[in-house]
């Protein structure tokens, strides 16, 4: 990203920051392409790709025909030939189709040609609930992409971020699956563009603490703010560490923290067996053994399918079931 | 006829499928299985049809079959971990490579090594999958050219980026994808077709149809009567052609291509050829289909065929022949050669080229790898 002069700070959406990201990514360099299914005239059901058609034409962001596995795939030719292709999958659920062009070509065309054949592709993925969409719209399938070598998987949970990580990812060699946050679309905040935050791969403490790490990303980190908030009110003092990134994985943030506050607990929305949370108990476990005061726990989506709107409450993990880790956290040993 | 009627009994039992094929049509050709050019049949460019030119895809033909063979030697010493041979094949692998410029792109099956070596790449680098050295063994951007796969018709959507990519850069080059019959039951065979349809992308997809998808027939893939005919429901052109008339073939191509690169968007063209080796070398074709049906088309060769007419044209003869048979020879000698070489592997390798820069995790398995393995050449410690 070259330095530039920004604009003075003014209130801006998570949806408006990736549409200006996008839009200045595009501007910048003309090998970037934007495509998906109604991302064009439309703009994005989330209206994330609003005015892009117009601004730059129907070569620079068009609309595709309904086949996402198709999309993944032309995305992967474009690439190889040199173009920078984003493309989105509608929804969390809608890349399943995706999901062999993906992990069998995306993930692997470096290594499989030795670095002769980078994929600099970036997906944009909506994910997660909370906003009583009915079935296969509120999915959070992280732990697929973070699971397979060969990607980059990163969430901003915050409008700066959305924005800075976004650009990188665009700028990346590597191919990005780039999860954004739905139930944060709207969230605002004051955000002078173009803005730059820390680089992907890097943590960030979002509220510093000492009895307790709230290891969370995308969806939760303001579920754990609210929580955090909610816990000084008694005074206990949460440290709230937003990763960001899922691969490449801040292990020194995560010691840091965990070396400082003696306790770990995961939050993340998505299925808790098998999840991403999983893995990262298990690393704590493994490096941070001796500075724990309690077991790792993790505050999870439940191991059901993700239920219908109606349910959703009971299912998606809240400020209060975080504050049920806590106590149980502190209470331990 | 039932689902029963129609299954394949295996060589002991009772004939259910007929040796020469119930097509409602013949696919168009050039020459007839005799090697005489047919009444109505395809009409090359004069140019393709001169003597020099034809004797040109002759020696491709006879080279592509004497690599073939080395291949499946090769596989038969154990130097090769697997080899799928395109024997009986070999006019669609020659037709495609000879239909396409080296700024054209070229996406191949993992049977088509054929194509690849007819392509330039050294053999030892294009079977390098197959060896099991590693999975790619050339530079896909310097040969335009990409991997095999085991994937099927993953390519198709492939060759629909690569075309669109060349159109929206206003470059003409085009994009030229092997399917098998098999794949075309795959999804992303679909997708890959409507796409370039919807885009105009200058894609030309060729389908090898063999007729078995390992030793499931045709019959059970498909109750088209032609695969070509789905071109119809994707609004593009479909010609289906006897994969086994090179001439036809470079007729058909040579339009498909010229289609591409004109602006006029994809075509699909069904090459009805056949498979006369097993699936591959760990296949036994016995159990699934019958001797007689290989007999029927080991006489429709596609190098036997073009070579009776070449002879009845005078460009053929003896002498020609045994040059051919000296430089396929040599060929394979330099093959034996380079195959007699065994590569050395490291561990390291495995950590390279996972991302643009190994993330701090790789790097700890990097040395706990290292650790483990020692300093030594040669194969790593078993885990």
């Amino acid at each position: 990203m070259s330095a530039e002069i920004s604009a003075p700070a003014a209130p801006l959406t998570m949806a408006k920051a990736i549409n200006a990201a996008l839009s200045d990514a595009m501007a910048e360099d003309d090998k970037v392409v934007v495509f998906g299914e109604d991302v064009g005239a439309l703009g994005g059901v989330f209206r994330v790709t609003d005015g892009l058609t117009a601004k730059f034409g129907e070569e620079r962001c068009f609309d595709t025909p309904l086949a996402e596995a198709s999309i993944m795939g032309t995305a992967i030719g474009m690439a190889v030939y040199g173009f920078k292709p984003v493309v989105e999958m509608q929804f969390d659920a809608f890349a399943y189709p995706a999901f062999e062009q993906i992990f069998s070509h995306l993930a692997k065309m470096r290594n499989r040609t030795r670095g002769a054949v980078p994929v600099p592709v970036v997906v944009r993925i909506p994910y997660g609930g909370g906003i009583g969409g009915v079935e296969h719209h509120s999915d959070s399938s992280e732990s697929y992409f973070a699971h397979t070598p060969g990607l980059h998987v990163v969430t901003p949970a915050t409008v700066e971020d959305a924005y800075s990580m976004l650009r990188e990812a665009i700028d990346s060699p590597d191919p990005v699956i780039f999860f954004e946050p739905k139930r944060l679309y709207w969230s605002k905040a004051n955000v002078a563009l173009p803005a730059r935050t820390g680089p992907i791969g890097t943590a960030a403490v979002r509220r510093p603490g000492t009895q307790a790490t709230l290891v969370c990303y995308g969806q939760t980190v303001p579920i754990c703010m609210a929580a955090a908030e909610q816990a000084a009110k008694e005074g206990i003092e949460l440290e709230v560490l937003d990763l960001r990134s899922l691969v490449p994985l801040d292990d020194a943030a995560i010691e840091r923290s965990v070396a400082k506050t003696g306790r770990a607990i995961v939050v993340h929305e998505s299925v808790g067996f098998g999840g991403f949370g999983a893995e990262l108990a298990a690393r704590i476990a493994e490096r941070c053994f001796y500075q724990l005061e309690a077991p790792v726990t993790r505050v999870a989506g439940l191991d059901v399918p993700f239920p219908p709107p109606k349910y959703e409450h009971w299912y998606l993990p809240d400020a209060d079931r975080v504050l049920d880790a806590v106590d149980r956290a502190l209470s331990a040993g | 006829m039932t689902l029963l009627d129609l299954s394949a009994r295996d060589r002991e039992g009772a004939t259910a499928i007929a040796v020469r094929p119930a097509w409602d049509s013949e696919p168009l050709r050039y020459l007839d299985e005799h090697g005489a050019p047919v009444e109505g049949g395809a009409r090359p460019r004069p140019e393709s049809l001169a003597p020099a030119a034809l004797l040109r895809g002759y020696r491709a033909l006879r080279f592509a079959r004497a690599f073939d063979t080395e291949a499946t030697n090769l596989v038969m010493q154990g130097r090769l971990a697997v080899y799928p041979s395109c024997r009986g094949q070999e006019a669609c692998e020659v037709a495609a490579v000879h239909a396409l410029t080296e700024q054209d792109w070229l996406l191949p099956t993992y049977r088509d090594s054929a194509a690849l070596v007819l392509r330039g790449i050294p053999a030892v680098d294009a079977l390098t999958l197959l060896r099991g050295t590693w999975h790619c063994g050339y530079d896909p951007k310097q040969w335009r050219t990409m991997p095999q796969c085991t994937p099927l018709a993953t390519q198709g959507p492939h060759a629909v980026g690569l075309g669109l990519a060349a159109k929206l850069a206003g470059d003409d080059s085009v994009a030229l994808c092997f399917f098998g019959d098999g794949s075309t039951s795959e999804g992303d065979f679909h997708e890959a077709c409507n796409s370039a349809a919807v885009y105009q992308a200058p894609v030309v997809f060729l389908v090898q149809n063999n007729q078995y998808a390992i030793s499931v027939p045709l019959h059970k893939q498909t109750r088209a009567t032609s695969l070509a005919d789905k071109a119809v429901g994707y609004g593009m052109p479909g010609v289906r052609v006897d994969g086994n008339d090179l001439i036809a073939l470079t007729a058909v191509l040579g339009e498909a291509v010229d289609r591409a690169r004109a602006g006029g968007g994809p075509t699909l063209i069904e090459a009805v050829t056949y498979r006369l080796q097993a699936h591959t070398n760990a296949d036994d074709a016995a159990r699934y289909r019958q001797s007689a049906e290989v007999e029927y088309w080991r006489h429709r060769d596609p190098i036997d065929r073009l070579a009776r007419y070449l002879t009845a044209i005078g460009a053929l003869d003896a002498t020609v022949e045994a040059e051919i048979d000296e430089e396929c020879e040599q060929y394979c000698e330099r093959m034996r050669a380079q195959f007699a070489e065994e590569p050395t592997y490291h561990p390291d390798e495995m950590f390279e080229h996972v991302y643009a820069e190994p993330t701090t995790q790789l790097l700890a398995q990097r040395e706990m790898v290292r650790a483990e393995y020692g300093s030594g050449e040669g194969e790593g410690a078993a885990q």
